[in-house]
């Protein structure tokens, strides 16, 4: 009697490790993406707590969000939202370009997806030289900063990802077939507009 | 289960949920403060539901290239508390007798959810090991050859895992009777069928009639 796996040596049988199961099936750079998302969220998570601290579990929390006399820019941050969702809608349209063999979309929509986060970038730039208040002012400042900074910092790596795929893109890269280089930023890219509606929803608006 | 971020359209579709979502929650807190929590509280025991509701696309039908010799029929046996049933030796025997039949037992260490995350799976493969030995140990007795291995703890898996070494022309399984089987609340025998384009014979063995006798 024996317990080991059934050995098989005659001829035509299979040798080396056998081919991997429907359960190990993921794509090794998918699941990085994953894993890399996974670890953001815990990141943004941290943040997070700080914030809901800060605004409701400290007995010292500001009745009002933000606490008198500051204010926050909603109204601007509200378009810079509008731009950032759009550039999401132009990412998708570039990738389903690519997709269907259409280069000119494709790279269309993703000198626009760029040109949008960076409007986005620079809008926030603007917005911080002119909110009023800074790191100094007290808790809900650094918060605030630290949330919307952290965002942003996730922006300009967006950014880079971006640009690398629009480099690639305008030297011919990229098919129908082989289009992994703008699925995972794509996936990315929309991560980071998701922590965005986050970010403003419970910053700015609530 | 699936993550919205396995693609660039399901990241895509899952921003969108996002949006609406938010927008309600923004909304039901400018009414009032509760009001938006409760809504926030609402919507991720929704999504969380949802999320573990949703089942994967099926995988598609393999066809099994069997390494059987001329008149050889090898067949993979899957069972595990039902491994030693009679219904199930009965089984291997009959297919024994019929055809020049070489067997592959396969005993799933089946473990709990938590064990599983936690790697405490030790206890279940020597349970599994000790059952699949006795089984093994029993077929010998009369005469039975077959070779056996405890497999991964989910039995789909563990199938998996078999028919990549073994490629056999028959899959039998051996499961509780309905009511009592996990394996047939998870659809493990329709999936297996659905898998693979090789004959799959399903076995109930009832321990608890056994006992009861």
């Amino acid at each position: 009697m024996s317990t080991h796996t059934e050995a098989v040596s005659h001829h035509g049988e299979h040798h080396g490790p056998p081919t991997a199961n429907h359960s190990s099936r993921v794509d090794a750079r998918t699941l990085g993406m994953l894993l890399f998302i996974g670890s953001e969220i815990m990141l943004f998570g941290s943040f997070f707590a700080a914030y809901f601290f800060v605004r409701v579990v400290n007995p010292g929390a500001p009745a009002e969000w933000p606490p008198p006399p500051y204010e926050f820019p909603v109204f601007v941050a509200g378009v810079n939202t509008c731009i950032l969702v759009t550039s999401s809608f132009t990412m998708h349209w570039a990738l389903q370009s690519i997709k269907r063999g259409q280069r000119t979309g494709f790279l269309a929509g993703m000198v626009l997806t760029f040109l949008m986060g960076l409007a986005f970038l620079c809008t926030q730039v603007i917005e911080y030289l002119n909110v009023g208040f800074n790191t100094g002012d007290g808790a809900f400042a650094s918060v605030f900063f630290g949330l919307t900074g952290l965002h942003g910092a996730h922006v300009a790596i967006g950014l880079s990802l971006l640009l690398m795929v629009i480099i690639r893109g305008f030297r011919g890269h990229y098919s129908p077939e082989h289009h992994h280089g703008v699925e995972l930023p794509g996936i990315y890219w929309h991560f980071v507009d998701v922590m965005w509606i986050v970010v403003y929803s419970t910053v700015y608006l609530i | 289960m699936e993550s919205p971020f396995r693609s660039e359209a399901a990241a895509f579709r899952f921003l969108l949920i996002t949006i609406g979502a938010f927008a309600l929650i923004v909304l039901a807190a400018w009414a009032s403060t509760a009001l938006g929590f409760l809504t926030f509280l609402g919507l991720s025991a929704a999504a969380v539901a949802v999320y573990l509701r949703q089942r994967g696309p099926a995988p598609e039908r393999e066809r099994v290239e069997p390494l059987s010799g001329p008149g050889e029929r090898r067949i993979l046996v899957v069972a595990n508390e039902t491994v030693e049933g009679e219904e199930l030796l009965s089984t291997i025997s009959t297919l024994a007798l019929s055809h020049n039949a070489r067997f592959l037992v396969v005993s799933p260490a089946l473990n709990s959810r938590l064990k599983t995350f936690t790697s405490d799976e030790d206890p279940a493969r020597e349970t599994a090991q000790k059952r699949l030995d006795d089984t093994l140990e029993r077929l010998s007795s009369v005469g039975i050859d077959a070779h056996g291995e405890v497999g991964d703890g989910d039995p789909l898996v563990a199938i998996d895992d078999a028919v990549r070494t073994f490629r056999p022309d028959e899959i039998v399984i051996s499961t509780h009777p309905l009511g009592r089987s996990n394996w047939l609340e998870r659809g493990i025998v329709e999936s297996v069928r659905a898998r693979y384009d090789v004959d799959v014979t399903h076995v109930v063995v009832d321990l608890s009639a056994r006992e009861g006798a």
